[in-house]
């Protein structure tokens, strides 16, 4: 257990030492920014609209603005994920320091989880920055905070999945670029997953859908935690992590 | 304190380390020499359980690397070719995460961080970044960081690559130094470095074992035959390489004669005599009788050097 933490933390470390963090994090601001001003003019032109205020009903501002944000918020982590995953593994296999950490009297999962759990703390300090936005709300408005819980929740859940993914394909080469690359297609293609979705009703359509990263966050930014997502993102997170091991192993064996 | 049979360590098609068995007792130095994609480092990463071998077994400081891989670690101490080191962390601050790592306590992390530094050699760049750093005093955390855990194994990679005569020398006299606590086993291409510190040497060619033994025995193998430079000149007019070949080749004691140069219109040989024969003598005899001028003669020493080369070389010839 300590050993993770040492890891961790060392992980950690470096993230903030290096311009990775801050430049992702500058990189969030902005696009999260523009995105909650996005939502918030919408919003505005819609509550002014005499059509809507004839209904006599006001504007959920969950639904109007919360929501759109988380989910643009969880594409946007698609990403970052790649570039937050990408030096995980490859550099220290590039740079030699694997050997440090592979003679060392600790577990391959230690190692594992350490870095995974640095990464997963790293993003979820950048998502951090959206608090920010969603204070604003908070001040000239009455959401509700339930929802907006649910949604971190379901945040968290999805990057460490994905960032789960992002340590094995780290794993698999000495290169940070083809890392970077390569995490980045898969979290893509289990994003464009959905769209498909959308047009299938059949069986297969379904599995299909079912497997789509973002179509299991739609139900947490509405606020609604279903076990379905969450045992999909744990399960993912778990093979994710699964996979890492093993290829850790076998790289091993083949070297 | 390392016992090692039939190892063996192949790699997708080319085998690295070929059926090698050797045993280090507690508490020597052993350098362990190879020509270049010898299988060195291959041999050093199975005994530090990094790599699994392919076959053969592997026992350091009473544990086997394959089953119990977790006690070996903890007891040995590891530089590899080139110090495992990240660059963004100062000097302090890795000797005492790779203390961590070690399992070192924390209650004495720091004095051993002190401790190791100062022996290093690198307390006075201790506050300076890893990437700051130039190469010699890289090594120098590594191996710092290699013995934070006072291992009862030290096992390093080619430790004084790349550092100048000065810290080469401070850095031999550390590890014999280290020595009486610790069993060492180091690689190098310098030969000298392993005549003046180790007790033991192992030498591989190819992945095969070639040669293994005490340095007092190689030591006696060294002086039990004898390497001459003999210079021959014609005392008139000119004279016959061969014939002077056939000559000395048929004094008695010796094994192998071979023609070196020509200098100044004199002939140079370099003459091998046999196990325990003094033939200095019977040379001088045996020119001066066939009427040549002997200019020169002297003894060239058969150095661990030519040892190596001779094992390495011979079997490259049997390929
Ligand atoms: N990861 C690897 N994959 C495939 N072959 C390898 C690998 N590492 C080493 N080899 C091969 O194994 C053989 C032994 O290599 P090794 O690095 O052990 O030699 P060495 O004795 O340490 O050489 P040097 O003196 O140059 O350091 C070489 O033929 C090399 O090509
Ligand atoms: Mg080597």
């Amino acid at each position: 257990m300590s050993n993770i933490w040492i890891l961790c933390k060392k992980e950690l470390r470096s993230y903030f030492v290096s311009p990775i963090a801050y430049g992702l994090m500058a990189f969030f601001a902005l696009i999260c920014g523009y995105f909650f001003y996005a939502a918030v003019a919408i919003f505005v032109l819609r509550s002014t609209d005499p059509m809507m205020m004839q209904r006599g009903m006001p504007m959920d501002i969950n639904e109007w603005v919360i929501r759109p944000l988380m989910m643009n918020v969880s594409v946007i982590g698609l990403f970052m994920i790649p570039m937050i995953t990408m030096r995980l593994f490859a550099e220290e296999k590039k740079t030699g320091t694997i050997e440090l950490l592979a003679t060392s009297p600790i577990l391959d999962i230690e190692i594992i989880v350490g870095k995974w759990l640095a990464a997963v703390l790293l993003y979820l300090s950048i998502l951090g920055i959206s608090a920010v936005n969603l204070a604003v709300v908070f001040i000239y408005g009455k959401p509700d905070w339930k929802p907006v819980l649910v949604a971190y929740l379901g945040l968290l859940l999805q990057g460490g999945c994905l960032l789960a993914i992002g340590s094995f394909i780290s794993n698999c080469t000495k290169n940070q670029i083809i890392a970077g690359a390569g995490t980045f297609a898969v979290c893509l293609l289990l994003w464009v997953l959905d769209w498909v979705a959308a047009y299938e009703t059949t069986t297969f359509g379904k599995m299909i859908s079912y497997l789509s990263v973002t179509g299991h966050f739609e139900n947490f930014a509405k606020g609604v935690i279903d076990t379905k997502d969450v045992v999909y993102y744990l399960s993912l997170s778990f093979f994710g992590l699964f996979l890492t091991a093993r290829s850790m192993e076998s790289l091993r064996w083949r070297a | 304190m390392i016992k090692v049979e039939g190892l063996t360590k192949r790699y997708a098609r080319n085998v690295a380390v070929d059926n090698i068995s050797f045993e280090v007792e507690k508490g020597q130095i052993v350098g362990f020499l190879g020509p270049n994609g010898a299988g060195k480092t291959t041999t050093m990463r199975v005994l530090t359980c990094f790599l699994p071998a392919t076959d053969g077994k592997a026992e350091v400081a009473g544990f086997d690397v394959r089953s119990q891989a977790m006690d070996v670690k903890r007891r040995v101490g590891y530089l590899p070719e080139t110090p495992p080191l990240y660059p963004e962390m100062e000097v302090r601050e890795y000797v005492e995460f790779v203390g961590r790592l070690k399992g070192v306590p924390k209650a004495n992390l720091q004095a051993r961080v002190d401790e190791v530094c100062g022996r290093c050699n690198v307390a006075d760049v201790k506050t300076k970044l890893i990437a700051k750093l130039s190469k010699g005093y890289r090594q120098r955390v590594g191996l710092a960081s290699a013995i934070i855990h006072n291992p009862d194994v030290l096992i390093l990679d080619e430790p004084t690559a790349g550092l100048d005569p000065e810290q080469r020398k401070e850095t031999l006299a550390l590890i014999k130094e280290l020595a009486g606590e610790h069993t060492i086993i180091l690689s190098t291409h310098i030969l000298p470095e392993v005549e003046t510190i180790c007790q033991k040497v192992i030498i591989i060619s190819k992945g095969k074992l070639v040669a293994t033994d005490t340095m007092e025995n190689l030591n006696s193998r060294l002086r039990g035959s004898e390497l001459l430079e003999v210079e021959v000149g014609a005392r008139t007019g000119s004279i016959n390489k061969d014939s002077v070949q056939s000559r000395l080749s048929s004094v008695a004691g010796v094994s192998r004669v071979e023609f070196k140069d020509v200098r100044n219109g004199h002939l140079q040989f370099h003459v091998e005599s046999q196990q325990g024969e003094s033939v200095r003598a019977e040379i001088a005899r045996s020119v001066v009788s066939a009427d040549w001028d002997l200019l020169e003669l002297h003894g060239a020493g058969l150095s661990l050097e030519e040892i190596f080369l001779q094992l390495t070389a011979s079997d490259k010839g049997a390929k």
